[in-house]
């Protein structure tokens, strides 16, 4: 079942949670709304579950509106960080309650009850622990239990807020692979919340990234990732370095460094900021092509090699990472003066006062970044 | 003399928290002197009397139905403050409104008010000429001077340990099991009775066996309310008090050991019964700290 979410706002106490938000999800598709927290991504899921009721905008499922209706009334299956599975309950009558609290006329027989339950057991690899009691589960096993509980009424849509937030890292890594290979078995429309940027480009067919109540970007794992739009998005799905740029005519170049990184730039001419990730620099002899730097720093830990470098121009910072096997790594040495070049980055508008980090500023106030090859 | 270091197999085995034995022993001692000893004297004083007295005075009709009337009304009372103080709580707990905190505060009255205050008062509110008895009496409902008006008075003065009992239990219950009990489809009514009362039920159950065990030894604001007319509302409590101003230590005494025994029994009973609604709890993780009922609230 698809959902379109349109024009969604939402004020906790003056303070805007969503503001203006549209988004449609397709049927099927397995959707995360990633961003930090105070991002209102849990805001919109919980407005999509009917937890919370937005003050304007509309919430459709299968283009049947949703939005005057109570969370019982939607048919959601909704997952929370911490399980909240009935304490007082077995396994069994936890997954069982959806169906056991419905109307006599639309409840199954209590075997049929119970045989469904014991099969969505089996769905989530727990068969044999029906008897037991949440506390005497390991959280991956909660969760699970929560999931096939969600699962049990048959839901609409999936949705999961943070569901793996309270796990450890490697319990978190082995649900995370179980639940996609759940959700190509199953086929239910699922959104879930994370702040963890690798779980939702492991997991999502979608990325929606949010912060401050906006989304920023919507897309596949690889058009957020290789084409971020906003130096939110470029900053927060991985490293960067920024630099102080500057487009004159149709040249995009470094203050103080000789060579134009870029002679047919799009951008109008000024100050821009050069968005770039360490795995994107590379270092050469110098007398190659590239930007004269001086490397200050070299940490080797494993298979990468990190290294600080200053721009010997204008002083400015940068991290590079390389693989250990490359064949500029060896030239990695404290001191050295190479050449530096950019394989990959990304221009935006310059943010005002360089201070102020480029998350600080509102990403309307943006265009589209250019994506330029050195 | 060299000192051995005993093998863990042999002997106590050496705990964490170091102290077991002198606390244990404290706590045995003070107890001891707080409230075993004293009990002990009663039982003591009702020995004094052999089986057959004792079975003599118990058999007395009028010390029957004291003892009847004491259970009966303290029963029927902790059974309305559990439904009302639940509500109470939950009101406390769940919505803010103006005034929450004087409210808040007068539920602790009935713990700090002399309960003879509280019983004149409340005979003067039900009695056939009170505010509220003249609106009772013309509908046949006779509350003052009769087992009613006990109940009435046992009502007020168990209130806020249910009440308190609750409050935290309540507060700590997460908003989000409620969430799920709506998310998967449950009415409002149906996720109270089924998600949040079971999980509640412990410190209901506390609250209960507190509200009844002070119900059971109330005496101040009884007798004003009860009219003590023999066999009809005099409440053992008051009984044991006649024989003793009768100077019939040994019949005061057979009343005191049979309250006691049959207080004992029920706590018991209900401590049981509080376990085993306990026991999808986890043992490691405290549930929240509640009173123990036992031998708690026994004040008579």
């Amino acid at each position: 079942m698809d959902i379109q979410i349109r024009n969604i706002h939402k004020q906790f106490a003056g303070f805007p949670a969503l503001d203006d938000v549209s988004l449609a999800v397709g049927s099927g598709e397995l959707i995360a709304l990633l961003g930090p927290s105070g991002s209102g991504k849990t805001t919109l899921l919980r407005i999509i579950a009917g937890l919370e009721f937005p003050d304007r905008g509309q919430i459709l499922f299968g283009g049947e509106d949703m939005s005057r209706r109570a969370v019982r009334e939607r048919n959601i299956g909704f997952v929370f960080q911490h399980y909240a599975l009935f304490k007082h309950m077995t396994v069994l009558d936890n997954i069982a309650f959806g169906l056991t609290v419905r109307r006599r006329a639309l409840r199954p027989a209590p075997a049929a009850i119970r045989a469904k339950a014991l099969e969505l057991l089996e769905l989530v690899q727990l068969g044999g622990l029906e008897q037991r009691y949440p506390h005497q589960l390991s959280g991956g096993q909660k969760q699970r239990v929560a999931l096939a509980r969600a699962l049990a009424i048959d839901p609409r849509v999936l949705l999961l807020d943070e569901p793996f937030g309270a796990l450890d890292a490697k319990v978190r890594k082995d649900l995370r692979r179980w639940l996609r290979e759940l959700h190509q078995q199953t086929g239910y429309t699922t959104v879930f919340v994370t702040h963890d940027q690798e779980e939702a480009l492991e997991l999502a067919d979608r990325v929606v990234i949010m912060n401050r109540g906006r989304i920023e970007q919507v897309g596949t794992v690889d058009d957020v990732y290789e084409t971020p739009r906003t130096p939110f998005v470029f900053d927060f799905l991985g490293d960067s370095n920024v630099l102080d740029a500057e487009v004159r005519g149709r040249e995009l170049r470094l203050p103080g460094a000789g060579e134009a990184l870029v002679t047919d730039s799009i951008h109008p001419a000024g100050p821009v900021d050069l968005y770039v990730r360490p795995g994107d620099l590379r270092l050469a002899e110098p007398g190659r092509a590239g930007i004269d730097v001086r490397v200050t720093e070299v940490q080797r830990t494993g298979p990468i090699v990190r290294a600080s470098a200053d721009l010997v121009a204008n002083g400015s910072v940068v991290s590079i990472e390389l693989p250990h096997l490359h064949h500029d790594a060896p030239a990695f040495r404290v001191g050295a003066q190479l050449r530096l070049r950019m394989m990959q980055f990304s221009v935006y508008p310059a943010a005002r006062g360089s201070q102020t980090g480029p998350t600080q500023t509102p990403a309307r106030e943006r265009e589209p970044g250019q994506r330029g090859r050195g | 003399m060299r000192s051995v270091v005993a093998p863990p197999a042999a002997g106590r085995p050496r705990s964490a928290l170091p102290g077991f034995g002198l606390s244990l022993g404290f706590a045995i001692t003070y107890l001891s002197l707080i409230v075993l000893i004293p009990l002990a004297g009663v039982f003591t004083k009702a020995a004094g009397l052999g089986w057959d007295g004792l079975w003599q005075v118990l058999g007395e009709p009028r010390v029957l139905s004291a003892l009847k009337l004491s259970f009966g009304t303290a029963f029927v009372a902790a059974c309305v403050n559990a439904v009302f103080g639940t509500l109470v709580a939950w009101v406390f707990v769940r919505y803010e409104f103006p005034g929450k905190r004087l409210f808040d505060a007068t539920i602790d009255l009935p713990f700090a008010l002399p309960t003879a205050v509280a019983g004149i008062a409340l005979t003067a509110l039900y009695a056939g000429n009170g505010w509220i008895g003249q609106w009772l009496e013309p509908a046949g409902i006779k509350i003052a001077f009769t087992p009613l008006g006990i109940v009435v008075a046992l009502t007020f003065v168990g209130l806020p340990f249910v009440v308190r009992t609750l409050e935290p239990v309540l507060r700590d219950a997460e908003k989000e099991l409620e969430e799920a009990a709506a998310s998967l489809g449950a009415t409002r009514w149906q996720t109270v009775t089924r998600v949040i009362l079971p999980a509640v039920l412990p410190a209901l159950v506390t609250g209960f066996a507190l509200a009844f065990a002070r119900g059971v030894g109330e005496y101040g604001s009884v007798i004003f309310i009860a009219g003590n007319l023999p066999q009809v509302s005099e409440i053992a409590p008051l009984l044991i008090i006649i024989k003793l101003e009768e100077l019939n230590y040994g019949g005061a005494a057979a009343v005191a050991v049979a309250m006691l025994v049959i207080s004992f029994t029920l706590l018991l009973a209900i401590n049981t019964l509080q376990a085993w609604s306990n026991r999808h709890r986890q043992r490691s993780r405290a549930a929240p700290a509640l009173p123990h009922p036992v031998l708690q609230g026994e004040g008579s």
